[in-house]
């Protein structure tokens, strides 16, 4: 039988994946990709909790953490693009002028 | 047989992710990802969400993975260009806080410190209105304003997106 | 009509606050209207509560008017009320009448002055203040109007700051008060300690009740204390230093507050508090002490001195000094009734010294005066009148007051008191004679330039010049020994103890009854005897004084130079505490609190100096600091349930 903490276990294992992508990758567009997978980490939750509580409101909420994904992911690869455009690089380690 | 859907698909998922963080090629890593969607949209029909699961292909797999990818081919990188690094002693922490971080979640997880309310919506209730129908009697109903804010903030992002990538106005 | 009181303060605050606002802004014309009406208005009020005080039968002469609560904190209560009293009345006529004709004069003296309407702000303040001092009816609302006219006389002395001297007298002013200021701070509160109440009412009916032994310590601490503070604003020794300085002001202020009132806020302390004063018969020897040795003191600087305000100067310390001696045998009466025909006639005598130093274009030096009386006659007679008052000639103001008090130190007091205020009486006659004749008589030194210039003062500054010496004619049968109409006005005040009934066989039972009257023409003679040295000295002989300087080379200069008093300070008290200042500035407050500040700012700089290089700018170590802090906060919310 599969209970809810299968689901939440799988979701903690995504999002750690998704954490050390962020923390390890240096391509902007790959720690881009972590993040969203992360995000879909917590969905997952999301609707398991939806499930096993007999709520709807899980559901609901996947709906809007998708919609701000997806603008994020609009704002965030256009900021790619343009830090691209004027560095001609997509290694964040390039971009370091923000500091002391 | 659920369960072995389970467990299949779940390690699909998780190989497909341990493959996305660690895959040299930005392209593979977007098909790795698109991969693990797919997975999830999967177990989202397991946990009778038909409708969260389409709209997981569809937006995620296809629209935003989509655009990654377009970014990728845009900006045609090839894998030398991940060649600077200037921390390459934070690997190993890293890995070792993502292990510790899986463990204080399992923990939180095991601690029972997520309790929730039951809620009136029973698989058979769902099942007999629809899951579709329903999100969006509630979506236009008591989630109303949220929605509706919701474009607005698509809108936004749409613009601001055209406004920073655009060369000139 | 009593109720009326508090509008005697209220005019000239309304003045004040309308010239200090917008005066910049009124003519002139306007701003000089203004200030003279509040204070006429005051006038009129004041007569009206005289009068109301008249009324009422002697004994019952004591209006109280408690105008706010103004301050409560555990037993300690302080209200803001007004007092009227017979001592109080006659302050407040002084005060506003005198005060009403300077502002008069005023408008003449001062009209080319750019900072006119500042004038006369300070000068409704200073009107305002003198009347809070002499009108409060406890201690520390009194101690209020005292430090207000210590502020308007620093004001109004530094009145052309412009000028180094100006500055320098006004902050030396301050200074010295603040010294008496500072006695008089820490008598109310040992009065508060030792009779729980600073009203005037309530202490002075406890002292009186016989509840402190006479001599007792308290009382004489207090006592002492409160001088202190009357010498500081009085001018007596130790403290007088400041009040020839002070004439760096414009006349007319020197005649309204450096002569005729704020410098007699002392004596009125001390004859206010006379219930405290005579359960200290060590104090009264004190007062009585300093006041003869200033009055001599001060004279025989007078003697010498060639500044036509400066001689002046000295003998309003002189007379001060004299009022002193009144107040410490105990005559009080005499010691009031001498302060106010000395109001009378030193006002007219600075405005009289005003209008020549006007004519003579800012001249003050007599050297370079003389004959001037056929060119401003208006002055010259009243300048007249007040001499011959303030030498004591009868039956001009000042023989009154002066014989009085020389009685009343010999009857009451001793053979000292009366042979230095006798020797001081006859300086007196001789100094202002000497300035009389060597302003007024004589041949003409007065240089060209300032010749041409010779004119009479306008009519505005004549007429307060007559008014004030018909006071001064008349001010004296106010206390014509043994009917003294200013004894009996005062006696409820100053009780049985005030003055010294002279008819006949009541003078004291040990002193012959013609005493006051051989005390008369002793005096007299002695008046009479220095003007006839200063005639010889200046009309007849103008050669002797050269000699005399020549001759008695040492004193002469000794005098000249005002004994080096002011050298004396700067050498054991201004210097050594300014040396002191500039090692505690450079010492503590450079180096301590400066340094300790700075240190601190230091510090700061180099942890943030040490931690900013926790910014690295790689985004990917700043996610880990966040992944660590999650993990802490996930850690926390579960182990820490």
């Amino acid at each position: 039988m599969i209970t809810i903490t299968h689901y939440l276990v799988l979701s903690a294992i995504l999002f750690t994946l998704g954490v050390v992508g962020v923390l390890v990758r240096r391509n902007a567009i790959i720690i881009f990709m972590c993040i969203e997978l992360m995000l879909n980490a917590v969905n997952l939750s999301f609707v398991a909790f939806a499930h096993y509580l007999n709520s709807m409101q899980g559901q609901l909420f996947v709906f809007f953490t998708m919609t701000v994904a997806a603008a994020e992911a609009a704002v965030g690869l256009a900021i790619i693009v343009a830090v691209f455009r004027n560095k001609e690089t997509v290694n964040i380690d390039d971009i370091n002028i923000m500091k002391w | 047989m659920e369960a072995y859907l389970f467990y299949i698909v779940a390690t699909i998922a998780v190989i497909t992710g341990v493959y996305l963080i660690f895959e040299r090629n930005p392209v593979f890593s977007a098909l790795f990802l698109i991969q693990t969607m797919v997975c999830i949209a999967v177990l989202y029909i397991l946990l009778e969400a038909q409708f969260i699961a389409a709209v997981q292909i569809i937006v995620y797999a296809g629209a935003i993975m989509v655009l990654f990818l377009f970014v990728i081919m845009l900006l045609n990188l090839n894998i030398k260009e991940e060649s600077k690094n200037a921390l390459p002693f934070q690997r190993i922490p890293a890995v070792v806080m993502g292990i510790v971080l899986f463990a204080a979640i399992c923990m939180i997880i095991k601690s029972k410190l997520l309790q929730g309310k039951h809620g009136e919506y029973t698989t058979a209730y769902v099942n007999s209105v629809g899951n579709t129908k329903l999100i969006g009697n509630l979506l236009f109903t008591d989630y109303l304003l949220p929605f509706e804010i919701t474009s607005i903030l698509l809108f936004v992002a749409a613009i601001g997106a055209i406004m920073l990538a655009k060369r000139k106005l | 009509m009593l109720n009326l009181v508090a509008l005697i303060l209220l005019f000239p605050l309304i003045g004040t606050a309308i010239n200090g606002l917008i005066g910049k802004r009124l003519r002139k014309e306007t701003v000089g209207y203004v200030a003279c009406g509040a204070v006429a208005l005051s006038f009129l009020i004041s007569i009206l509560v005289f009068i109301g005080l008249l009324l009422l039968p002697p004994d019952a002469r004591l209006f109280e008017k408690q105008l706010f609560t103004w301050i409560e904190s555990g037993s300690f209560k302080s209200a803001a009320g007004l007092q009227v009293d017979p001592l109080s009345s006659l302050m407040i006529l002084i005060v506003t009448g005198v005060g009403f004709l300077i502002h008069i004069y005023s408008i003449g003296y001062m009209h080319h002055d750019k900072g006119y309407h500042r004038y006369f702000c300070y000068l409704n303040l200073f009107t305002f203040s003198m009347l809070l001092l002499v009108l409060s009816n406890n201690f520390l609302l009194m101690f209020i109007g005292w430090e207000a006219v210590g502020l308007c006389s620093y004001l109004l002395i530094g009145f052309w700051f412009e000028k180094k001297s100006a500055s320098n007298a006004a902050k030396k002013a301050f200074v010295v008060n603040r010294i008496g200021d500072f006695g008089f701070a820490l008598a109310i509160m040992l009065i508060f300690l030792t009779f729980h109440s600073i009203d005037f009412t309530e202490v002075f009916s406890a002292a009186s009740k016989g509840n402190f032994a006479v001599g007792s310590f308290s009382v004489t601490i207090i006592t002492l204390l409160l001088f202190m503070g009357a010498t500081g604003k009085s001018a007596q020794i130790p403290l007088y230093t400041w009040l020839p300085d002070a004439l760096e002001g414009p006349t007319p202020v020197s005649a309204l507050i450096h002569a005729a009132t704020m410098v007699t806020a002392g004596v009125y302390m001390i004859a206010r508090c006379n219930v405290l004063y005579m359960l200290s018969p060590f104090t009264m020897t004190v007062v009585a002490s300093v006041g003869a040795v200033t009055a001599l003191f001060a004279a025989s600087i007078g003697l010498v001195q060639n500044d036509i305000k400066r001689v002046l100067a000295y003998s309003t310390i002189s007379q001060l000094g004299y009022m002193f001696v009144a107040c410490g045998v105990g005559a009080f009466t005499a010691g009031i009734f001498h302060l106010m025909t000395h109001a009378f006639f030193k006002a007219l005598l600075f405005l009289g010294s005003g209008s020549v130093i006007h004519a003579m274009s800012g001249e003050q030096d007599m050297r370079k005066m003389g004959g001037l009386r056929h060119h401003i006659p208006t002055t010259y007679k009243t300048f007249l009148v007040g001499t011959v008052a303030i030498a004591g000639i009868p039956p001009f103001a000042g023989f009154f007051s002066k014989d009085e008090i020389l009685l009343e130190s010999l009857v009451r007091g001793n053979f000292f008191y009366w042979a230095i205020g006798a020797l001081a009486a006859f300086f007196t006659a001789f100094y202002m004679f000497r300035l009389l004749f060597m302003t007024f008589h004589g041949k003409s030194r007065v240089d060209h330039h300032a010749a041409e210039h010779l004119h009479e003062s306008p009519k505005n500054m004549t007429l307060p010049l007559t008014v004030l010496a018909g006071l001064s004619v008349v001010g004296g049968f106010l206390g014509i020994p043994g009917a003294s109409a200013i004894s009996n006005f005062l006696a409820p005040v100053f009780g049985e103890h005030g003055h010294t009934e002279i008819s006949g066989a009541e003078a004291g039972g040990h002193h012959s009854a013609y005493l006051p009257y051989l005390m008369m023409v002793v005096s007299t003679a002695i008046a009479i005897a220095g003007i006839y040295l200063a005639y010889q000295m200046y009309i007849k002989k103008p050669e002797i004084p050269k000699k005399l300087a020549e001759r008695f080379h040492l004193i002469y200069k000794l005098l000249l130079n005002k004994y080096y008093v002011d050298e004396i300070y700067d050498a054991l008290f201004v210097n050594p505490i300014k040396k002191g200042s500039v090692q505690l500035w450079k010492q503590v407050d450079v180096r301590m609190i400066d340094g300790s500040v700075n240190g601190i700012a230091r510090l700061v700089g180099r942890f943030g100096n040490a931690l900013r290089y926790l910014q690295t700018g790689y985004v990917r170590n700043y996610a880990f600091y966040i992944v660590v802090g999650c993990i802490c906060i996930l850690v926390f919310a579960v182990l820490g349930r």
